[in-house]
């Protein structure tokens, strides 16, 4: 029998056969039971057959930023927390990815069929696409992170969901930025892109045409499917290894410039310290232990094995070190996933528990060689009176889990 | 030395022109007409110079923010429910029943008329984002009334100022050197000696 029939006589079993098997056994009761359940089954063909869903043993969820309404009063401002800990691999799934609207914006309604790009400014040809037209157009596909300069751990956080959860890090496919901005012919004193979003705020930020030209991609997908609408259905620019305020969501124009725009969305989070401002756009080395984290409860000494994520603005990450004491030693972790530029890279370290109280750390190493620092080393460097470190730019610090003699794991910054 | 460093910066300055300088390759999507550009350009830079044509008073805009925006931001500009505060306060606001604010948060410190570089700023952001619910419906009379009204009600321009095209981008801005802009390298570490 060929496979197409398949389908159609596991229905017929099902529908009826079955029934009419628990008929003739008289059951009325236990019949009206299966009915139930096979207008359920029913209901679940959409799912097994056209988009599957998750086991509902499986709860892992997102959730807003403690203490922040999302939504708010006016119905608007999302940050949503990826579940970290209960992270496998390096691949976020698009359900659980994080998601913030700048400024105050709902996730609009896009048709993409309507939906289109434009391109101009300081450039020789002027271009609209629409989606379809780019999708003609050479792509790449790409793993890379995302991360909110907000993604700071305050001691109060109890997991790592609080505290590293406005990062997550997906595969993402689309035409390189190089390619578009050739094809319009960038003139001569473009210093600067501003990127435009199509919301109902039009959010917008500015790009140093460096960048712009270096590894930007105008993205339609997203893990394998289009983008989804919290994360900028149909296109959105990504700026690998920039904070996410520039991974322009619902992106409607690009407008090549001679200048910094310094637009609302920009100004906002930069000061006059210009070695603030350089710790602002490209996310430092960074890396976290994901198991066991705050939350997680050890079952008692013997084999764990420590695992976590590690990524870097500037490029892939080199190594990653994991100290069981508190800093005192670290010793090398293993990466356990091919290290892509700008992407978050899974490490794992066997570890022996011996059931005392310790603190569990993981300090990554980019391929600059740029090393993550403790909270310590920057406060050190801004002299900051040690109770009062303030982290300027996105915060890259070293994250400590407590381990205590009951095996429970909490905040190390508490 | 010197002659190096010229060398080097004209051979960086040829290498931009091949990459940078290409006659399309594609030919894929079409080029948008004039009146297509107008209409979605609404970024207004430091210059000025896509302001369109208008003009507007602080007392003109008084009478605008009264129906259109006070509702959410309060009638001094300041509002307890999230929306960031307009007018600066010398005098520190009650704590009492006021929720967490919009992040980052706009409050006395960083209100918008006192806090951006540009007045130009103002302007796009009101045009492009306000008010809520019917966003890019303000008319560029009305916009330049209501950035008019901010700047007066922060002590930036006088009331009787007019707000224009041409005097708009003028303004002198108490923050205009607040922003550092650091330079972006492929490839180079954000800040050395950072530890």
């Amino acid at each position: 029998m060929s496979n197409p029939s398949k389908p159609n006589r596991r229905g017929f079993l099902k529908g009826g056969t079955a029934l009419a098997g628990l008929a003739a056994a008289g059951g009325a009761k236990e019949a009206a039971a299966q009915a139930t359940n096979q207008s359920a089954a029913a209901k679940k063909t959409e799912e097994v057959i056209g988009y599957g869903e998750r086991s509902r043993f499986i709860t892992s969820k997102r959730y807003p930023v403690a203490g922040r309404h999302s939504p708010d009063e006016f119905g608007l401002m999302f940050h949503v927390l990826t579940p970290l800990q209960d992270s496998v691999g390096i691949i976020t799934p698009s359900s659980l990815h994080y998601f913030a609207t700048h400024r105050g914006s709902f996730i609009p309604d896009i048709d993409p069929k309507e939906h289109r790009l434009m391109i101009h400014g300081m450039v020789d040809r002027p271009l609209i696409f629409s989606v379809d037209e780019l999708k003609r157009l050479p792509y790449v596909t790409r793993v890379h992170f995302i991360e909110c300069l907000g993604n700071r751990a305050r001691a109060a956080d109890a997991t790592v969901q609080d505290t590293h959860g406005l990062t997550s890090c997906a595969e993402w496919t689309g035409v390189p930025l190089s390619l578009l901005l050739k094809e319009a012919g960038v003139q001569q004193g473009a210093a600067w892109i501003v990127a435009e979003g199509a919301e109902e705020v039009k959010g917008s930020s500015s790009i140093p045409i460096n960048k712009a030209m270096d590894d930007c991609m105008v993205c339609y997908a997203m893990n394998g499917e289009p983008i989804r609408p919290q994360q900028g259905f149909p296109l959105r620019l990504m700026v690998p290894g920039f904070e996410g305020i520039y991974q322009i969501k619902y992106l409607r124009r690009i407008k090549v410039v001679d200048r910094h725009y310094l637009t609302y969305d920009d100004y906002g989070h930069i000061t006059a310290d210009p070695k603030a401002a350089a710790l602002t756009n490209q996310i430092g080395p960074k890396s976290v232990i994901t198991y066991p984290s705050g939350g997680h409860k050890l079952q008692g000494p013997g084999f764990y094995e420590i695992s976590g994520l590690a990524w870097s603005g500037a490029g892939a990450v080199r190594g990653v070190d994991v100290s069981v004491n508190g800093g005192r030693s670290w010793q090398a972790a293993e990466l356990r996933t091919p290290a892509y530029p700008m992407a978050h890279t899974r490490f794992g370290f066997h570890w022996q528990w011996d059931g005392q109280p310790c603190t569990l750390m993981s300090r990554c190493t980019d391929e600059l060689g740029s090393v993550q620092p403790s909270r310590q080393e920057v406060g050190k460097y801004w002299n900051d009176p040690p109770e009062r470190i303030r982290v300027r730019g996105n915060d890259n610090t070293i994250q400590p889990w407590k381990v205590g003699a009951d095996g429970g794991v909490t905040n190390g910054l508490a | 030395m010197a002659l190096r460093k010229l060398i080097l910066g004209a051979a960086a300055f040829c290498f931009c022109q091949i990459v940078w300088a290409q006659s399309p390759a594609y030919g894929v999507g079409r080029k948008p007409t004039a009146e297509e550009i107008k209409a979605w350009d609404i970024s207004i830079g430091p210059t000025g110079k896509e302001l369109p044509a208008g003009h507007g008073t602080a007392k003109e805009g008084a009478a605008i923010y009264k129906v259109k925006c006070a509702g959410c931001h309060g009638a001094d500009g300041y509002s307890k429910n999230h929306a960031p505060t307009l007018i600066q306060s010398k005098i520190p606001r009650p704590k009492e029943g006021v929720v967490h604010c919009l992040e980052p948060c706009v409050d006395d410190n960083n209100t918008m008329a006192v806090h951006s570089p540009y007045a130009n700023v103002i302007w796009d952001y009101i045009n492009r984002g306000m008010p809520l619910g019917r966003e890019g419906s303000l008319k560029p009379d009305e916009v330049y009334s209501l950035t008019a009204f901010l700047l007066f009600r922060n002590n930036v321009i006088t009331e009787a100022e007019l707000m224009s095209e041409t005097t708009l981008p003028a303004v002198k801005m108490p923050n205009v050197n607040g922003f550092a802009v650091a330079e972006w390298k492929h490839g180079t570490p954000r800040l050395q000696r950072y530890p």
